[in-house]
């Protein structure tokens, strides 16, 4: 990127600039043309000018000129208008003059704009283009906020100042020098004064604002520090809170913002001492003016009428004069943000363009040997990991890297990943250099996973697909306004320099996946979930999601067949007592009161928790029903209850999560409430408080809170209700409540209420389980699976993967490297979060995995116990970065080396 | 069962009799109120101890493992607790508790128990002196069974 923001702007709007340029100057002549009109209208038609004569008449729009040599031509003689009529006339002239400039303004003004913003996209696109081309090293000294922070908030004035780049300086320069111009031809000696003064102007300001621009860089590097150190607590939360050292974050923040404070407050001074100086220098002109040239006239060397023509002039040139400082200014502000972002994103050792260009179509196998020539790959503190190593892994070989703890074979692992790059010597696949190979190569032909696990926020899915998305493989077909819509992204993509690349196109590489198409790529993502031991995980997140119906339409068309299988199930195994299905016509003992008069889910905020009891519609079925009063009965019992048991408990205690009914926070509350409501007769009690009340009798289930409240009689008036509430529903809440339906789908449940469709008793301690377990039996049973497994693969993994466990990111890692089917498949102690049974086990799985259809990918695979070596062809020990045993298993453990002594 | 009938089974535990019926209550209302058929385990030897169960209704035996199979080594009846010790040790369970008949139980967490004890000295102090009185029931039998030999 070029140095200078002056000449990147020119460089990429130069067409741009000029195109505005012309369109302001041909935009002057309407604009003065609007000066003038003003005064024919008083002059002529208003005052009478050239209408002396009752019936005269002027020509109107009369073209005519005065050329040079060839004397007058008239090319139009004009109307003839009357009085009356020119008036008319010559208003209509001005108010078609003030559309024309209207029109103007916002033509220049709209090109202006769009061209910084195509500017700004441009810069943008460019800075995270350089950040995808950066060396490895680069990322361990950056902290990710900072850069975002330079991407996103720093260039942005930049866009403003774009369409103001050289017009301004051009038109606010040629006004002023106008200004002077005529100051000159009235006086040269007063217009001497004027110039000297703009001479001090120019030279002064610009030196003064020098101090302005080193505080301009400050307050830019501070902010982004700040960035930087907010995105650091953000990431290191939890050794935040593990430490105590919240306060210590605390004082660190505050100090930065009170620097921050300072330097902001600094250029606040000066900007408006500078200001200040320019003001007192613009005004010190006029002062000039009228001394000396007073003296003068006084002296009889000036005449009057020259003096005040020199004055009026003047007062055209403090205008331009003034903004072009102020423009010089942005100039200088945004030429520094630049630089400096600039500065910060010109790393040496850039990778270069063509590797990693789009590449459609798929490399050819890597069939030679990958390896290590005379290898030395440091640390960043220049520190040997790996020492003139040279080894060599054949295609098909499966290898166990085994590492004493300063070993060197994660650093040998990354080089092969190209994620730590040689500092001599070179990784080769066959003879060329691997850092030479498009990525298109070693990103589809090679795979890597390391403990070390980035997942995206995003969904499971597209974590696990994340690998295959090379490039845009079909192009989507757009008709209509979707169509112009993406001739607009593709044309303005290519005006600012962006690629046109559809990210709506399917970007999955279904064929390195060993699939066809997305109908087959579940088998093969099924396998690799297996093979690393997450298929569990992911079904019970498919059971506590709920569904998304438009893709999983099997499971809502199958629901019915479901819940009878599981009825079905629950009788054959004598467990039928364990679930309490919903019935239309009953109450459901182990559901809530709340759920029993709902007996739907909530869709939508109307009707869900808190807000249920308040609402007026659900409140007036409870009062046809003759419910309003026994609830709140019911509602006051269970404050007092719950007051009784858990008042004197501090809020943080444990127990609290026992309680249904109220949080902790909100005992007080209800203390005073009850205390309030105490002898009121029910209907002295406002609305508000009355759905306080009730809605804690909403939470009640009598097998479990065990207070004594139910009886048969309110049972049965609460399915009552329950059938009122639908028999009246009023259709703007149709969507705020799914009814429960034995034949239908609840889209705002869960899949593992859906299959339920009851409630588990809550009297037996190991229900849940076994029902779980229960359930996948049936789903498999019913060929459903497979279904189940989709709807976990659409759970969001969250901010870097942190709704996962350590152990479940890691697998998900192992899972998407083998999922593309690699020929060098490249594991860097990929499972240290599993325990060593479960590493094993996966270990086992994948070699077989990877193995599957034929295939024989080479293996590298850094073990974190020697004791997993025993799996591979062969075993390569790593001893402070030397390679200290390269042999079979059997012949190092037949040697009495290094191997030997770790086994032990 | 509701709640305060259960408040007073507790009160005939020995273990709890010392508490005051508020503070039952709350125990009560925080454990889980379970329910076994005849045969159910309720826990099995070996297994982690996370709660104590109070019988409300119902018998169970308690069954140790040996070389020819479980052996039964005694039997619970209302108002008895069992599975405590597990929990005060942090250890896995010494027997296996199998319901005779059906049972009602109450299940009390072991964090809540642990919380209930530091809570409530009186309770704990209760639990020591029936531990202590365990010791030197088992003691006096250990001499009586040394001094036989």
């Amino acid at each position: 990127m070029e140095a200078s923001l002056a000449r990147y702007i020119w460089t990429h709007t130069k067409k741009q600039q000029l195109w505005i340029l012309m369109i302001v100057v041909l935009s002057m002549i309407p604009y003065f043309m609007s000066f003038d009109l003003p005064k024919l209208i008083v002059n002529g038609p208003i005052q009478g000018r050239g209408f002396e004569q009752p019936g005269a008449t002027q020509p109107f729009m009369r073209l005519h000129y005065n050329l040079p040599f060839i004397g007058e031509v008239q090319f139009f003689s004009g109307f003839q208008l009357d009085r009356e009529e020119t008036l008319f006339a010559l208003s209509l002239v001005f108010l078609l003059l003030v559309v024309i400039n209207g029109l103007f303004k916002f033509y220049i003004n709209t090109y202006k704009g769009r061209l910084g913003e195509r500017m700004l996209r441009r810069i943008r696109f460019d800075l995270v283009d350089r950040v995808l081309r950066f060396p490895p090293v680069y990322f361990k000294r950056v902290k990710s906020a900072e850069v975002a922070t330079m991407v996103k908030d720093e260039v942005e004035p930049l866009g403003g100042f774009i369409g103001d780049a050289f017009l301004q300086p051009v038109l606010l320069g040629g006004q002023a020098l106008t200004a002077m111009l005529f100051i000159m031809i009235q006086n040269v000696w007063l217009g001497m004064i004027a110039v000297v003064i703009v001479a001090i102007q120019i030279v002064l300001i610009p030196r003064m604002r020098r101090r302005l621009i080193v505080l301009g860089r400050q307050r830019q590097l501070t902010a982004r520090a700040l960035s930087g150190r907010v995105g650091e607590i953000v990431d290191g939360i939890g050794a935040v809170h593990v430490h105590d050292t919240s306060n210590y974050e605390r004082a660190d923040i505050a100090a930065r913002l009170g620097l921050i404070f300072k330097i902001r407050f600094d250029l606040y001074q000066w900007k408006f001492m500078v200001k200040f100086l320019n003001n007192f220098l613009a005004q010190l002109t006029p002062f000039l003016f009228y001394m000396i040239g007073g003296y003068l006239v006084l002296q009889g060397r000036l005449d009057v009428g020259q003096l005040v023509a020199v004055i009026g002039a003047y007062k055209d040139l403090p205008g331009p004069m003034k903004e072009l400082i102020d423009w010089d200014q942005d100039r200088q502000d945004v030429q520094v943000k630049y630089q400096q972002v600039v500065e910060q994103f010109t790393v040496e050792g850039l990778i270069a363009p063509k590797i990693g260009v789009l590449t459609i179509d798929d490399p050819d196998p890597m069939t030679k040997p990958l390896s290590a020539i005379n290898l030395s790959v440091a640390d960043d503190g220049g520190a040997m990991l790996l020492n003139r190593i040279s080894l060599q892994v054949k295609p098909g070989e499966t290898v166990a890297l085994v590492s004493t703890a300063t070993g060197g074979a994660e650093a040998l692992a990354e080089a092969f990943a190209r994620l730590n790059w040689p500092d001599s010597g070179r990784v080769a696949s066959g003879t060329d250099d691997l850092l030479e190979l498009p990525e298109a190569v070693t990103g589809r032909r090679m795979s890597y996973a390391s403990s070390d696990v980035f997942l995206f926020q995003a969904s499971l899915r597209d974590n696990l697909l994340y690998g295959l998305k090379h490039a845009p493989l079909t192009s989507v077909p757009y008709d209509g306004a979707a169509a112009d819509q993406h001739r607009w992204n593709i044309h303005e993509a290519r005006r600012s320099g962006n690629p046109d690349l559809d990210i709506h196109s399917d970007w999955i590489n279904y064929a390195s996946a060993g699939a066809t198409g997305p109908h087959d790529l579940f088998e093969a993502v099924r396998r690799v979930l297996d093979a690393v031991v997450l298929s569990r995980d992911i079904l019970d997140l498919g059971l506590r999601s709920s569904a998304d119906l438009t893709r999983h339409t099997e499971l809502a068309r199958r629901i019915v067949e479901l819940r009878a299988a599981l009825r079905t199930r629950l009788e054959q195994e004598g467990l039928s007592g364990l679930v309490v299905p919903f019935e239309p016509g009953a109450y459901n003992k182990e559901a809530t009161i709340g759920q029993n008069l709902l007996f739907g889910a909530a869709a939508g905020p109307e009707l869900a928790d808190r807000a249920l009891a308040a609402n007026p519609y659900f409140a007036s079925v409870l009062r046809q029903a003759g419910l309003d009063r026994t609830l709140y009965e019911m509602g006051l019992e269970i404050a007092k209850q719950a007051i009784e048991l858990f008042a004197d408990l501090p809020p943080d205690h444990q127990f609290f999560q026992q309680l249904a009914f109220m949080s902790a926070e909100e005992i007080p509350a209800y203390e005073t409430l009850l205390q309030r409501l105490k002898n009121r007769p029910y209907e002295a009690v406002s609305e508000n408080d009355r759905a306080m009340i009730v809605t804690l009798s909403f939470a009640y289930i009598e097998p479990r809170h065990r207070f004594g409240l139910l009886s048969d009689e309110l049972m049965s008036k609460i399915v009552a209700a329950r059938n009122r509430f639908y028999e009246d529903l009023p259709p703007e809440m149709h969507n705020a409540v799914e009814r429960y339906d034995p034949a239908k789908y609840i889209a705002a449940a869960t899949v593992m209420d859906n299959v339920l469709f009851g409630r588990v008793g809550n009297n037996h301690p190991d229900a849940p389980d076994r029902i779980r377990s229960i359930v996948y039996d049936i789903l498999d049973e019913l060929g459903l699976y497979g279904e189940l497994l989709d709807v976990g693969l659409d759970f969001n993994v969250g901010s870097g993967g942190r709704r996962l466990t350590g152990g479940q990111r890691q697998k998900l890692d192992v899972a998407r490297a083998l999922l593309k089917r690699p020929d060098f498949l490249i594991l860097n102690r990929p499972l240290s979060a599993l325990d060593q049974r479960m590493q094993d086990k996966v270990l086992r799985n994948v070699l077989e995995e990877a193995r599957r259809d034929g295939h024989s990918p080479a293996i590298v695979w850094v073990v974190t116990n020697p004791a997993m070596a025993m799996m591979f062809d062969r075993v390569i020990v790593f001893d402070s970065g030397q390679l200290a045993e390269d042999g079979t298993h059997e012949t190092l453990l037949a040697g009495n080396g290094i191997f030997k002594e770790l086994l032990s | 069962m509701l709640l305060k009938d259960e408040v007073g089974m507790l009160q005939r535990v020995p273990l709890f009799s010392a508490i005051e019926p508020t503070k039952l209550k709350l125990l009560a209302f925080t454990s889980d109120r379970v329910s076994y058929s005849a045969g159910q385990i309720l826990f099995r030897q070996g297994d982690e101890g996370d709660a104590a169960y109070v019988i409300l209704s119902g018998r169970a035996d308690i069954l140790v493992d040996s070389d020819s199979g479980p052996i039964k080594v005694a039997e619970l009846e209302p108002n008895s607790i069992v599975g405590e010790i597990a929990i005060l040790c942090n250890s896995s369970r010494t027997a296996t508790v199998r319901a005779a008949s059906p049972l009602e139980a109450l299940r009390i967490r072991k964090d809540h128990f642990l919380r209930l004890m530091r809570e409530f000295p009186e309770m704990t102090i209760e639990i020591l002196r029936v531990l202590a009185d365990r010791l030197s029931h088992t003691t006096a039998d250990l001499i009586d069974a040394r001094s036989a030999k």
